[in-house]
């Protein structure tokens, strides 16, 4: 489902869910709940990931953890030069630890980030499971 | 793919429930 609000035809309905400037672009799961948001434009590939990264946080929140990785990953394979990539690369590992319990998931995490986007701040956050 | 937009975010938060499917909204300001 996907909605097209106009500032000047719906201005209330920009106030109901607190959008201050556009473009903003919302992700809402299936019970109306906010996951997650962006503002400002940004190129295709750099777009599509955010709303995948959207999908992701979804089914996260919802301990889908299988599906959140399944999602992160895609991301990290479609679009691996997009900003959203080091996020989803932290996120896949955060989520396939919370399927297993294993907390080499983490360890192998941290190794890809270093590898992949040794400047990212999630590879800073990533680092603490180096061990 | 076209995206079928549409404009009552209710009818929209109504649907997705129904279908199981996530909503994107798109607040913007460019010419319609």
């Amino acid at each position: 489902m996907a909605v097209k609000i106009h500032v000047k035809e719906q201005p209330a309905v920009f106030k109901r869910f607190g959008a201050q400037w556009t473009p903003t672009l919302m992700v809402l799961d299936p019970e109306g709940a906010e996951r997650y948001r962006f503002e400002g434009y940004l190129p295709p590939e750099d777009f599509l990931a955010q709303l995948e990264v959207g999908l992701a946080k979804s089914a996260f929140a919802h301990e889908q953890w299988e599906k959140a990785e399944r999602r992160y990953r895609g991301i990290v394979q479609r679009f691996p030069k997009s900003e959203a990539a080091p996020e989803a690369v932290y996120w896949a590992g955060v989520s396939k630890y919370k399927a297993s319990g294993d907390a080499g998931a983490l360890k192998e995490t941290a190794r890809e980030m270093k590898e992949r986007y040794p400047e990212s701040s999630w590879a800073k956050k990533a680092s603490v499971w180096s061990g | 793919m076209t995206i079928q937009w549409m404009k009552d975010v209710d009818l929209a938060l109504a649907e997705a429930r129904g279908k199981d499917k996530a909503v994107l909204i798109d607040f913007n300001a460019a010419p319609m």
